[in-house]
């Protein structure tokens, strides 16, 4: 399909005409507004984060910042941030698909796919401050689930040695959110499948089980992989409920950007621009691979 | 083993999966109403939302909100519309370019983009931070850009649901012009995009904390964070409302989108 063609010679061959549209300003004046702010927004704040972490401390061009990038505290807070986005990218992606199997072919009633996916746009969108308190009246010292624990004589926080402030309660929340995201963007790869394959399977002689280990899920591998990395660059780049649950005090890629802005606690303000840098290459490289499994996937559920 | 005896045992396995994890999601709502019940001494009932909407904090960083969400949906809207309008008729090659922007947001983390924001804008030339009114300003075309993703997506979806160019020639043939068409045509068949795309939009920036707080604004997010650090009860009380805003938000996008589909197949049909 060859969109336009005959607009575009109009819009070529006229210099002077009345309608705003054709005359080469009008022709840019409805998509001006979106390139000035998102260049003013977006871009350019990057840039300069881009410029600065490239400077020495004496000015002049470096990548001196990306070298210190290995120091310990910056290893050791990237590390953490991804460690948790591995997790909860694997195991929300994991639930997320058994969700999303469930109510789309699991034999459950069709009004419980209905509230599964609006309750999944309200959770995916609950992250932040509202989220990290209600784990804290879950899971923190004080949570319902903490006393129920302790009447049974087991204290989570003493006894197990669990905390909501660590790798395995961030985990817990951060799932909170993950979940219901790999849930939205993977019903519609289930709903691609088609009712053919399944019957010419099962003409063939295929077992449940073939089919879904030699059709359903190689044609899925692409949409769920590509999921899972954008549920990775979902909880790589989260800021505010760690923030809200630690008080910016834990180790972690966001929060330590968050220390360097109020106050620089890496003593070197060109590294503190490479950490953020960092973070903006891993995201980008995260998303450059999700579009490319996600068009992959596309030939196939249409 | 028949086919539907393995076909219960599915139902009853995809049962038990399901009630599993909606337990992980509701016992955290479960618990944090619970606790909001609790604010008075030895009585279950609702003191702490009393105390919420009583502190003298609460309704000036709430209405700032809600201001500056109306503020950048509208705006967000006046750009975007014509943006989505224009590479789906006028500039088509301009479609990859637009789409790659709009990815933007989700590459660039809000704790950086802040960054980068106070480091562009705190000094002259171009120091916009000085006051706080200005600062705020500056927040909402931060948000007006962020929100790009979600209202270009709902608006383009609203485009390809409609056949723009038939209704544009229509339109032009009957002597409009370009503000008429917009207004009068275009406008009106994507109230279901709109909706949804400036309900989405709302859902995100009336609590969001990240870029608010390093820019010093007294919003609603640095405020429930404030409040989870000072006070015992009225922050239960506070996830309560916040979860029921973006329920609502969400729930009245699912209903309308609803409303457009079924009103959709029916034409369809007949």
């Amino acid at each position: 399909m060859k969109p336009n063609t005959n607009s575009k010679s109009v819009n070529l061959t006229v210099g002077g005409a009345l309608r705003p549209p054709r005359i080469p300003i009008g022709r840019w004046l409805g998509v001006l507004p979106f390139f000035v702010f998102s260049g003013l927004f977006l871009i350019a704040p990057t840039l300069v984060l881009a410029y600065r972490s490239l400077e020495g401390p004496d000015g002049g061009l470096t990548i001196g910042n990306y070298l210190l990038l290995t120091s310990e505290t910056v290893v050791s807070s990237y590390g953490m941030s991804i460690r948790i986005s591995l997790t909860t990218a694997i195991l929300g992606g994991l639930i997320g698909f058994l969700i999303a199997w469930v109510v789309s072919m699991g034999g459950l009633p069709p009004r419980f796919r209905l509230i599964t996916t609006t309750f999944s746009g309200v959770a995916s969108n609950f992250a932040g401050v509202p989220l990290a308190s209600a784990y804290v009246f879950t899971l923190g010292r004080v949570g319902v689930i903490t006393a129920l624990f302790k009447l049974v004589g087991f204290d989570l926080y003493r006894t197990a040695g669990f905390s909501l402030y660590s790798f395995l309660g961030l985990t817990i929340v951060y799932l909170y959110f993950q979940i219901p995201l790999m849930v939205l963007t993977i019903l519609p790869a289930l709903d691609g499948l088609k009712h053919e394959w399944r019957e010419a399977a099962e003409n063939l002689g295929a077992t449940p089980f073939q089919y879904w280990r030699d059709v359903a899920f190689p044609v899925l591998t692409p949409s769920i992989l590509g999921t899972m990395i954008l549920l990775f660059g979902n909880s790589f780049g989260a800021h505010a409920t760690a923030y809200a649950l630690t008080g910016g005090l834990f180790n972690l890629a966001t929060l330590l950007i968050g220390q360097q802005i109020s106050g620089d606690v890496l003593h070197n303000p060109g590294l503190g621009y490479a950490v953020a840098m960092g973070m903006v290459i891993i995201m980008a490289l995260s998303i450059f691979i999700y579009s490319i499994l996600q068009r992959r996937s596309e030939r196939w559920l249409r | 083993m028949s086919a539907s005896s393995s076909a219960k045992a599915n139902q009853l396995s995809s049962r038990f999966i399901y009630v599993f994890v909606s337990l992980y999601f509701l016992i955290p709502l479960g618990a944090t109403f619970y606790w909001s019940l609790r604010g008075a001494k030895d009585v279950l009932g609702f003191e702490a939302y009393r105390k919420l909407f009583a502190d003298t904090n609460f309704l000036p960083a709430f209405s700032q909100s809600i201001v500056n969400a109306v503020a950048t949906i509208l705006l967000s809207l006046l750009i975007v519309v014509p943006t989505a309008y224009w590479v789906t008729l006028r500039l088509p090659k301009l479609r990859p370019v637009v789409e790659f922007i709009t990815l933007l947001p989700f590459v660039i983390p809000a704790i950086v983009l802040v960054f980068g924001i106070i480091r562009l804008y705190s000094r002259p030339p171009l120091l916009l931070t000085s006051t706080y009114d200005s600062s705020r300003v500056l927040l909402i075309c931060v948000y007006v850009a962020l929100s790009f993703p979600y209202m270009f997506r709902a608006v383009d979806n609203g485009l390809r649901a409609i056949d723009v160019r038939t209704l544009t020639e229509a339109a032009q043939s009957l002597g409009a012009n370009w503000g008429t068409i917009l207004f009068k045509v275009i406008f009106p068949n994507l109230r279901v995009a709109l909706l949804s795309g400036a309900l989405l939009t709302f859902a995100i920036v009336i609590g969001e904390l990240t870029i608010a707080l390093y820019m010093a604004q007294h919003t609603l997010g640095p405020y429930m964070a404030d409040l989870t650090r000072s006070k015992v009860y009225e922050p239960s009380a506070m996830a309560i409302v916040a979860f029921a805003i973006t329920w609502a938000a969400m729930g009245i996008i699912d209903f309308v989108g609803r409303g457009a589909t079924r009103s959709k197949t029916k034409v369809a049909i007949d």
